[in-house]
């Protein structure tokens, strides 16, 4: 335990570096790193080689090779590069290899060599070919930075959703910059680059000089600059050896530092860790690996073999052919624990486990003494970060172990921070170890969330592990077990070499009906790779037939996709699946389809009567619907035609429609309509007045109410008008004259065929009691009593139906008979019963 | 009079809750529109709105200036505008006017469409296709359900009827579904299920979908209402043409109301102004009335009246103090009854006027005669009469249409063209079926068919018929006993069957069906009926065994119309309810009569 420090550099008087070994590294490298273009991912991410690059080889008949590997060195895929000359690699924060190519064309990679897509950086990339490029990470993702042979940059900020932007010039620049980088600063992509003794800043609006504040004097060129990974801090390699740190705004600065080696530096990056004061960066030559920051002595290491650094949020990892490193600032936690002679409360709480372990007193006086302090907490809370901070699992343990003494003696402490350490120390070693290979430290998990740790094992098709990941700490099922599940389920339809019917059934038994397992997606992949016949079989235990709507769609199953549709009783996915077959079928195909179901019929009539009518004709037209193409003329006739003649020429194809359709008797009232409407035009052209429109009584009636009773007789003849109905015309009509003389020649002009009843019911309606009566007279027996009681002539009403005998005229007169006034004749119908009943 | 609840029936839910719900989410929608803005509502949702939230309500959430939508260019000035609509295409095309019309001004402004109760791709596409999909944004009201009353949930969606039984749209089937798992999530799942009809099986299939893709939510909830009944309105239209004669069909039937409440004209409040009333359960003279055959209503009313002066002649005789008592008790109560009281008499005169104009009892007389299947002779002469007086059929539909859907009628163009495509589609919703020719005639159909010939040339096999429907009914009718076998006079004081809703001619079929199945608690036995109905494919049950159903919920019934019910039905099921010790409660698509479905099934010149 004494070494336990040997490994910490102090730099200056408040900081310690440590490197320690993460992996020794698996890989059966043949070449050195030199010779390879190298890309690894930060977060623990992957490596990608790309072996035999092409500026060295003249012998172009050696195709190269692009190697990725694990953090640990696990091969997880090879390909012999086939397409153009790469100048750089990169990883994306979806963990996708992007290769740029001299030509500009960026080809991306999935972590096991799948191709993915392409995507070019735009013409004028292509004419003056990639110089170099930089893959770069911002908020929205993965950008890349291009800088041409005319020494113009262009960049995208974010490669999924591609928008190139072309910086503008350097005034009078010549050659390549000395250096460059990407910047990000107010969600916003800065181009910073040297040339000569100068610095100047690229934003897509303009190029600006800038100075570092406080740069010491004698500059002619800078060689190297690295930026921070949080983007905040910047750092300058001058030729003279003199390291300048400052912010990345150039505003401020923060140290600087005279190395006094001229040769540029392979790689400088930043180490430092969030929230921490101190600020360094690790510049690495051939053979030399150098930490400076805010102190006149700087940290070395002598690098045994070729590295390569990888910066990360808290530190820098370090890898060559044969280690794997990860150098980093010691944290606070555990600088206060391990410092030689601390007197810290952590400190003193690992001290007294250890020596309750060992069943010494001593641990009860170091306790004692952190309780005098009442520190206790503070210790416990000490020891549980540290150990979250360290990478040895022994030492984590005991860390842990001297927590959860503490604990005990403590009244009330709230377990969760120990729980939780537990849960991810555990997760982290699971993925640190050497088959997974995704050495992550605890700042970085916590930054990266344990949603986005569960893809990336998803996505290193570490299905198992997920999973227990997930069982173990317990996630939701829809955030956790069953969106893996879908994952796995996505991975395994691209096994081209099992059979569909194995593969949808192996599917199916793991997934079963899992909650938010969504078929309709594996369905996707599959159809993705070509399977189309196990995306319709994995659909088939999709149970919600709305989801199966769109992939059938897509897979051009419209039929299908039809029918689910309808089944699902949705009808906005029906209309989808419509216009999508109206677009992909021929016109009669699409009829077709839509005839065999009546569902999507009606629906599909109903959009077109509001949107579409010549469509609508045209499928009655192919239905040979001709009871409805009638129908749809007539509509025509008064709802989409204007002048007369169209009108009449509308009802003309309606008649001849229903010929058609065997509807003679709508034929027959259709051509009478045709006739109406000529004759209603002649009636207004000689009479004047409105009568368009009309139905063929009222335009009678309003013959009649104009005086014309000639026409309108001739027109009743015309139309044939029963003789009963023109009889009721007539009489309200000439009521509503009051045209009483009229009336009573009509109702002589021969027998009524409606009787006279009516005429003294429509009297009566005109208060004209007078014309009433006389129509009463001649009202037929059975109808008299009735005639007679609406007159009001109550008495001879009685005597009539005493006449008749008739019982139920008998109580009606009754029940007319009201107060004194009628006394008299109320008695009379009470006799004249009283005396039938005795017969 | 107004037969009170048996003691031991048991409470309804409290379904104010669907009110607060709508509102809340109202108020959501239009904060997401800050600031001042001018809210467009469409005519249909003007109603249901005032039930859900008033004016201030609105003007508390930065709702400037109120429009109607029609088709005229709209005034506002406001810099946001937002439409309350009903997915309907004309209504897009009436915003794609408006926006397009902004556009040409160069005037940009803030759109946004709020759909209710649900929005249907074919409007976006619409809206798309006027180029305006990019300058509105949509949103979905989903205020499916209107408690009108405490026990009427109304979706207030009268288009439904048309849109399914006649064009054979089903897009609002989902809704429905939508709604009835609202109210299992609110209320509690339904133990048991019974349903009759193609749509009522879609819309429960659709239903339990949805129940499956969210489960767990509704499951371990004790079910509130233990049973839920579905029916489609195409199983019995003869109910629904029936002219109703129970006060409150009565008062819908001659006065329409609309959304719960009544526009009582200057004729009914005896003044010069109209006055809207509120229908409801709340108001306690109408409560009592409600449910009644008319012929009791006016005894009822002259008697309340002479309570209500009792009760102000008691003060009379009061020393100061019982006086003080009165008037800041009682006075307030007898005044507002007394209002009312005013008001429902003058209802009654209107309507006894009105109905003697229209011959009233001969109308009732032919439709008994035809329900009952007799002197089918002088109905018809009764219908030819109307034809050739030319009343206005949506308005004589009555009679008009009974015989249409029991017997056959002929459809006479002196109507006007129009009225053919109206005819096509009574016969396209199967109210009328076009006879085959050949097939032989009644005497009933041969001398309707003489009716044609004026018109039509004699040719017979034109003449519409529903034989099959007709025979069916008749069959129907003596299966289930629909027409009670009376020895003297029908007591209509002291009903003793539904048959008091129809003067105690007709027991509704669609009530007989309901009661039929419950008793049964399943369809067994009545196989024959279902295949009359030619619902053989559509009759269903579904019971969960679960006994955490109280007795109290088992007793609660959810009747649910699809194309909407009568204010008989409703009357007639109460009555039911009552008897047996049940508690009803109706969920329609909207409130429907005769007039109604007529002109649902019109073709009107625009």
């Amino acid at each position: 335990m004494d070494c336990y420090t040997a490994n910490w550099n102090p730099l200056g008087d408040s900081a310690f570096y440590r490197k320690y070994e993460l992996y020794s590294m698996d890989w059966d490298l043949k070449e050195e790193l030199r010779d390879c273009l190298v890309a690894a991912a930060p977060y623990g991410g992957p490596i990608a080689l790309l072996r035999n690059p092409w500026r060295k080889e003249k012998a172009a008949s050696v195709r190269p090779v692009l190697d990725i590997y694990s953090a640990s060195g696990m091969p997880l895929a090879s390909l012999l590069w086939k397409s153009g000359p790469v100048v750089s690699l990169g990883w994306s924060a979806e963990e996708e290899l992007l290769c740029v190519q001299e030509d500009g064309a960026v080809l991306v990679y999935g972590l096991h060599g799948d191709f993915r897509r392409h995507f070019s950086m735009g013409n004028e990339v292509l004419q003056n070919r990639v110089l170099d490029a930089r893959i770069f990470h911002t908020e929205f993702g993965s950008g890349v930075a291009i800088l041409t042979g005319a020494h113009r940059f262009t960049l995208s900020a974010n490669v999924g959703d591609l928008k190139l932007r072309r910086m503008p010039e350097v005034p009078g620049l010549q050659s390549a910059p000395s250096c460059w980088t990407a910047l990000c600063q107010d969600r916003v992509a800065h181009i910073l680059l040297a040339v000569g003794p100068d610095l100047y800043l690229l934003d897509h609006a303009a190029c600006s000089a800038v100075t570092p504040p406080g740069l010491a004097p004698g500059v002619s060129s800078f060689l190297q600059m690295a930026v921070s990974f949080t983007y905040r801090h910047l750092a300058l390699f001058t030729d003279t050896g003199y390291i300048w740190m400052g912010t990345a705004s150039l505003k401020e600065k923060l140290c600087e530092f005279n190395c006094n080696i001229r040769a540029p530096p392979k790689q400088m990056v930043w180490c430092s860790r969030p929230r921490s004061k101190e600020r360094a960066v690790v510049v690495a030559w051939e053979r030399r690996l150098m930490v400076v920051g805010d102190a006149p002595e700087s940290i070395q290491f002598v690098l045994d073999e070729d590295s390569y650094l990888v910066p990360e949020l808290d530190g820098v990892r370090i890898f060559s052919r044969s280690t794997h490193e990860f150098l980093h600032e010691v944290p606070a936690a555990s600088e206060e624990i391990f410092k030689i002679a601390s007197m810290a409360p952590g400190a003193l709480l690992l001290e007294a486990q250890k020596e309750y372990e060992k069943e010494s007193q001593k641990a009860d006086e170091y306790l004692r003494e952190i309780q005098e302090l009442g520190q206790l907490t503070q210790a416990v809370q000490q020891c549980i970060e540290a150990a979250g901070h360290e990478h040895q699992p022994d030492m984590q343990k005991s860390l842990l172990r001297a927590a959860s003494f503490g604990k005990c003696f403590l009244d009330r402490f709230p377990p969760d921070s120990f729980v939780h350490m537990c849960q991810d120390l555990r997760v982290l070693n699971a993925v640190r170890d050497y088959h997974i290979g995704i050495p992550l430290t605890y700042s970085q998990y916590k930054q990266l969330t344990i949603q986005v740790l569960l893809d990336r094992l998803v996505l290193r098709r570490l299905y198992p592990l997920a999973i227990q990941i997930c069982e173990y700490l317990r996630l939701p099922e829809v955030q956790g077990v069953s969106r893996i599940l879908a994952h796995w389920a996505c991975y395994k339809v691209q096994q081209k070499d099992v059979s569909d019917e194995d593969v949808a059934r192996a599917i199916n038994q793991k997934l079963g009906d899992t909650p938010g397992v969504s078929y309709s997606d594996i369905a996707a992949r599959a159809y993705g790779c070509g399977r189309t016949e196990l995306a319709i079989k994995l659909l088939e235990y999709e149970p919600r037939s709305g989801e199966q709507v769109p992939l059938l769609l897509k897979m051009k199953r419209s039929k299908l996709a039809l029918s689910k549709a309808i089944e699902s009783g949705d009808t906005d996915l029906v209309f989808t699946v419509l216009l999508h077959l109206k677009n992909e079928l021929n016109r009669g195909d699409f009829f077709m389809t839509l005839r065999n179901q009546p569902m999507a019929l009606s629906l599909y009539r109903q959009f077109c009567k509001h949107q579409e009518l010549e469509t609508l004709k045209d499928l009655y037209n192919q239905d040979d619907n001709h009871q409805e193409l009638g129908s749809f003329h007539i509509r025509a006739s008064y709802a989409a035609e204007e002048r007369i003649e169209g009108r009449v020429a509308a009802l003309q194809t309606a008649a001849d429609a229903f010929y058609k359709a065997k509807n003679e008797f709508a034929a027959k009232a259709t051509e009478d309509q045709m006739r109406l409407l000529r004759l209603q035009r002649r009636l207004e052209d000689e009479l004047g007045g409105q009568f368009l429109d009309l139905s063929l009584h009222d335009t009678v009636t309003t013959l009649i109410l104009g005086g014309h009773n000639k026409r309108a007789e001739q027109l009743a003849r015309d139309f044939r008008i029963p003789d009963k109905r023109l009889w009721w015309l007539k009489l309200t009509a000439l009521a509503d004259l009051e045209d009483w003389e009229e009336l009573e020649k009509f109702s002589k002009s021969k027998k009524s065929p409606i009787g006279y009843l009516p005429f003294v019911e429509i009297c009566m309606k005109q208060h004209n009691k007078y014309e009433a009566k006389k129509y009463a007279s001649r009202v037929g027996p059975e109808q008299k009593v009735k005639a007679l009681l609406l007159v009001g002539d109550v008495a001879q009403a009685a005597d009539v139906a005493i006449e008749h005998r008739n019982e139920a005229e008998l109580s009606l007169v009754l029940s007319h008979c009201t107060g004194a006034t009628d006394g008299a004749t109320a008695d009379k119908i009470q006799r004249a019963r009283a005396q039938a009943q005795k017969k | 009079m107004a037969f009170p609840h048996r003691p031991d029936a048991p409470e309804l839910p409290d379904f104010s809750m669907l009110k607060r719900l709508a509102r809340d989410q109202l108020i959501y929608l239009l904060e997401q529109l800050p600031g001042k803005k001018d809210l467009f509502i469409e005519a249909d949702l003007m109603s249901p709105l005032d039930r859900i939230a008033n004016v201030s309500i609105l003007k508390q959430h930065e709702v400037d200036k109120l429009y109607k939508v029609e088709n005229k260019p709209a005034l506002s000035s406001s810099e946001q505008l937002c439409f309350l609509v009903r997915p309907r295409i004309k209504n897009m095309r009436y915003i794609a006017s408006l926006v397009n019309a902004d556009k040409l001004a160069g005037r940009t402004r803030k759109y946004k469409v709020i759909f209710s109760p649900q929005k249907f791709y074919a409007c976006e596409m619409v809206l798309e296709e006027e180029g305006i999909y990019g300058d509105v944004s949509c949103d979905e009201w989903a205020f499916s359900l209107l408690p009108l009353d405490v026990d009427l949930l109304s979706m207030e969606l009268p288009e439904f009827f048309r849109d399914y039984f006649l064009e054979g749209d089903q897009r609002w089937i989902n809704t429905v579904a939508q709604a009835l798992h609202l109210l299992s999530t609110l209320y509690g799942p339904f133990p048991n299920c019974y349903g009759i009809g193609r749509c009522a099986k879609m819309a429960y299939e659709l239903w339990r979908n949805l129940e499956e893709e969210e489960d767990g939510e509704t499951k371990g909830r004790r079910p509130e209402i233990g049973h839920i009944f579905l029916l489609d309105r195409d199983v019995d239209f003869v109910t629904a043409l029936c002219s109703q004669v129970v006060y409150e069909g009565l008062v819908d039937d001659t006065f329409r109301i609309k959304c719960g409440s009544v526009d009582f004209g200057p004729e009914v409040t005896s003044s010069d102004k109209s006055l809207k009333v509120l229908l409801n359960a709340e108001d306690k003279v109408f409560n009592e009335i409600r449910n009644e055959h008319f012929s009791n209503v006016f005894g009822f009313l002259s008697q309340k009246a002479r309570n209500l002066q009792a009760q102000y002649d008691r003060r009379r005789g009061m020393d100061i103090k019982q006086m003080k008592n009165f008037v800041s008790q009682e006075l307030k109560g007898l005044k507002q009854e007394h209002r009312l009281l005013s008001l429902h008499i003058g209802a009654c005169e209107s309507i006894m006027k009105k109905k003697t104009k229209q011959d009233f009892q001969e109308l009732i007389k032919t439709e008994h005669a035809l329900l009952e299947g007799f002197n089918i002779r002088e109905s018809t002469s009764y219908i030819e009469e109307h034809i050739d007086r030319q009343v206005p059929p949506s308005h004589c539909s009555r009679g008009y249409i009974v015989l249409l859907s029991l017997t056959s009628v002929v459809p006479d163009s002196s109507y006007g063209p129009e009225h053919l495509l109206t005819f096509s589609n009574l016969r396209r919703a199967g109210l009328l079926t076009e006879q085959a020719p050949g097939d032989t005639l009644t005497a009933v159909e041969s001398k309707v068919s003489k009716l044609v010939t004026d018109k039509a040339a004699g040719k017979i096999t034109d003449a519409f018929s529903s034989l099959a429907k007709r025979s069916n009914f008749r069959a129907i009718s003596k299966k289930l006993n629909l027409i009670p076998r009376v020895d003297g006079e029908y007591d209509l004081k002291v009903p003793r069957d539904m048959a008091y809703v129809f003067s105690g001619a007709y027991v509704p079929l669609s009530c007989r069906i309901i009661e039929q199945v419950l008793e049964r608690r399943s369809w067994q036995g009545l196989d024959e009926v279902v295949r009359l109905l030619n619902c053989s494919d559509f009759a269903f049950t579904d019971m969960t065994k679960e006994d955490k159903a109280s007795s109290e919920s088992l007793r609660l019934i959810l009747v649910v119309f699809l194309g909407g019910c009568t204010f008989s039905e409703i009357s007639a099921l109460r009555f039911l309810g009552r008897e047996k010790g049940y508690r009803f409660i109706f969920l329609t698509t909207a409130v429907t009569n005769s007039a109604r479905l007529m002109e649902a099934m019109s073709e009107v010149k625009a």
